[in-house]
């Protein structure tokens, strides 16, 4: 076992106490981040980034990665206690975690999130040491070709899996794209888009779009639904923990429907949201109980809760081993990695030995910290979500803005993110998707650097894409993700012509 | 609303594609030109936001564009143009004493707080920040007439 001998170094990498003190303040950041509105794990670990340009970079994704699951863990406390979920995944958390903390049972829904978002983790954990190595030596292999169609696979998928319009899919992909783009080109050294101004030619950096998009944008549209924290009070003690942890295996079925669910969504860029939902869904359709779910069902609170902490930690899988990071936060944390002078893929788990491993290392030990952290600082939680909206939303507004300077020391990017939150809160309320935006924009140039390279060795032939059977089946696949809406159109149409056929789902 | 966001996307299509095109889209005798790539991005852009924009103009008569109603623009708003204000005045104080302005104006308008609750928060967050980013990390962040008075 290769895996678990490059596991045990990794925990040895870990040792160093400053490293395991950085893991806690990590995961309390990260609650803190998943508990106020406007700040999330996406933009909580942008804004944070340039703090951690003076450690040595195992240290900084460690605190950053812990950041990421204290930020998992923290959405799920505002769903239950306030029915106001902090984090888009944890919104299926509120249907059956709500009407549970009404029943005053608030202290079992949320030992039940916290253990389910542990055990969703822990599996896509050891899905990650186990697959990781595997894909990345495979991955070795690939060519500009494969890559192109991977970055492909990712792209359609959005399209194929989210439940938005697909051409608002599209169209906020192709401006991600279109974005990137802007600047100075980096194979001919051209300069695109620029319009003549200077201040253009740095282009759009992702972490400014990220903080506006998700920070900005999210305070715009809290302020609309002019809120009111009404909280429910939550005792959590050890008893209950206890007394839930005895009930828990019953549902044993739930949480590992949840962990494939989510896995499968996080390493596939579906992300956790959907998973969390897909998750609820299933497991109302197959539980026993499912037509309580809703009215306070511990079983509805541990299946969303779990596929959004799979999710979340599988979506480190493609990143780390492709590049391609399956959500946003993971491609906020690849940005950190691109800062630091490592260049996530394959290569990653040849020569960054000590890093890998010891970030994978990290993730097991940061989950164990993370559900310690959380079980015993609910009441300090619940007591910050207290504090008004109207003191809580310029402090947001002002971290917002000196996160958005730090990234280049560059005045003009603190409007851009303005510019960004109106875009993010218009886009919100229209249906758009951020988060092919947001890949498309990191993506941007290293999709378009393959695709180049692929058409200069194929002499700008398309037929380069199947040219043999490994490059051909992933933009195979990408195509049919692609084209999915309107296959699962013809299927519906199919299916209600024929209504004998019974459903198989 | 939908029919003006798909539009300005429409607007920005056309303009990729324009940029794209003047530096050059095709292919050249050492492979493809700098605009090439973009200049499809645009090109798909601009199918997908002008099929939005006509599936939103046929299906208009039941979404009658309820966007926002107007008690929600005011909040919104009230949020809003603060954040501008404070941006400008970043570039003109720095960043701590504009956060200080901003706090203190946010929660006297929005959170009508009395004086006395406004000012510590209002002293202490940006004196956090000084701290924290200044003197701890040793990240520079913008700096106005204050903190060169004080020697910063």
């Amino acid at each position: 076992m290769e895996a678990l001998s490059s596991l045990i170094h990794g925990f040895g990498v870990l040792a160093d106490p400053m490293n395991i003190l950085y893991m806690f303040i990590g995961i309390f950041l990260g609650v803190l981040i998943g508990v106020l509105p406007g700040l999330g794990g996406a933009n909580g670990v942008a804004i944070l980034l340039p703090l951690t340009f003076s450690m040595s970079p195992v240290s900084a994704i460690i605190m950053l990665s812990s950041i990421y699951w204290g930020a998992l863990f923290g959405g799920a406390i505002t769903s239950i206690l306030f029915n106001i979920p902090g984090e888009p995944w944890s919104v299926a958390t509120t249907f059956d975690g709500y009407p549970l903390a009404q029943k005053g049972r608030a202290g079992e829904a949320l030992a039940t999130a916290f253990t389910g978002s542990f055990f969703g983790a822990f599996v896509a954990t050891l899905l990650l040491t186990f697959l990781a190595p595997l894909i990345a030596r495979f991955a070795l292999q690939f060519g500009p070709a494969e890559f192109f169609a991977v970055y492909l696979l990712t792209f359609c998928s959005f399209v194929g899996m989210g439940k938005e319009s697909p051409f608002k899919v599209i169209a906020a992909m192709m401006l991600g794209f279109a974005l990137a783009a802007v600047g100075l080109d980096t194979v001919t050294g051209q300069l695109r888009m620029t319009f003549g101004t200077t201040e253009l030619l740095r282009g759009f950096d992702f972490l400014v779009a990220v903080i506006g998009l998700f920070g900005v944008g999210e305070i715009l549209l809290t302020m609309e639904e002019g809120l009111a924290f009404k909280g429910k009070t939550a005792k959590i003690n050890l008893r209950v923990v206890i007394e839930t942890w005895k009930e828990l295996p019953k549902y044993w079925l739930t949480a590992i429907r949840g962990s494939i669910v989510g896995c499968w969504m996080g390493i596939t860029p579906g992300g956790a949201t959907p998973a969390s939902f897909m998750s609820y869904g299933l497991a109302k359709r197959f539980s026993k109980s499912g037509h309580k779910f809703g009215t306070g069902e511990i079983e509805g609170v541990l299946a969303p809760e779990t596929a959004a902490h799979a999710a979340g930690t599988s979506a480190l899988l493609p990143m780390l081993t492709l590049g391609i990071p399956g959500s946003p936060t993971a491609a906020v944390l690849l940005g950190g990695l691109l800062i630091w002078g490592l260049q996530p893929g394959p290569l990653l788990f040849v020569e960054q030995k000590d890093f890998v491993w010891g970030l994978i290392a990290s993730i097991y030990l940061g989950n164990i910290a993370g559900l310690i952290v959380v079980l015993t600082t609910v009441p300090l939680f619940a007591a910050i979500l207290r504090v008004p909206f109207s003191i809580i939303a310029p402090i947001i507004l002002v971290i917002c803005a000196v996160g958005a300077y730090t990234v280049h020391n560059a005045l003009l990017d603190i409007s851009v993110m303005l510019v960004f939150g109106v875009l993010g809160y218009i886009f919100k309320k229209l249906g758009y998707p951020l988060a092919p935006l947001v890949l498309a924009l990191v993506l941007g140039d290293m999709a378009e650097s393959s695709f180049r390279q692929a058409m200069l060795l194929s002499q700008g032939s398309m037929a380069i894409f199947w040219s043999n059977w490994l490059v051909g089946s992933i933009v195979t696949l990408a195509l049919l993700m692609l084209f999915w809406p309107l296959i699962s159109l013809a299927l519906g149409k199919l299916r209600t012509k024929a209504p004998a056929v019974p459903q198989t789902e | 609303m939908e029919l003006v966001i798909a539009g300005l996307f429409i607007a920005v299509a056309i303009l990729v594609m324009y940029d794209n095109w003047r530096i050059g889209a095709r292919w050249a005798s050492d492979g493809p030109q700098a605009g090439y790539f973009p200049f499809y991005i645009g090109l798909i852009m601009f199918i997908a936001s002008t099929t939005t924009f006509v599936l939103n103009l046929l299906a208009r008569s039941d979404a009658s564009s309820n966007f926002v109603d107007r008690s929600q623009l005011t909040q919104v708003l009230q949020v809003f143009m603060p954040t501008v204000v404070f941006v400008v005045l970043i570039g003109v104080l720095g960043i701590y004493v504009a956060a200080a302005i901003f706090i203190t104006f946010f929660m006297s308008w929005l959170g009508k707080y009395p004086i006395y609750k406004i000012a510590p928060i209002a002293v202490l967050i940006p004196l956090f920040l000084f701290l924290m980013f200044e003197i701890w990390f040793l990240v520079p962040l913008p700096k106005g007439p204050l903190e060169t008075a004080l020697g910063y």
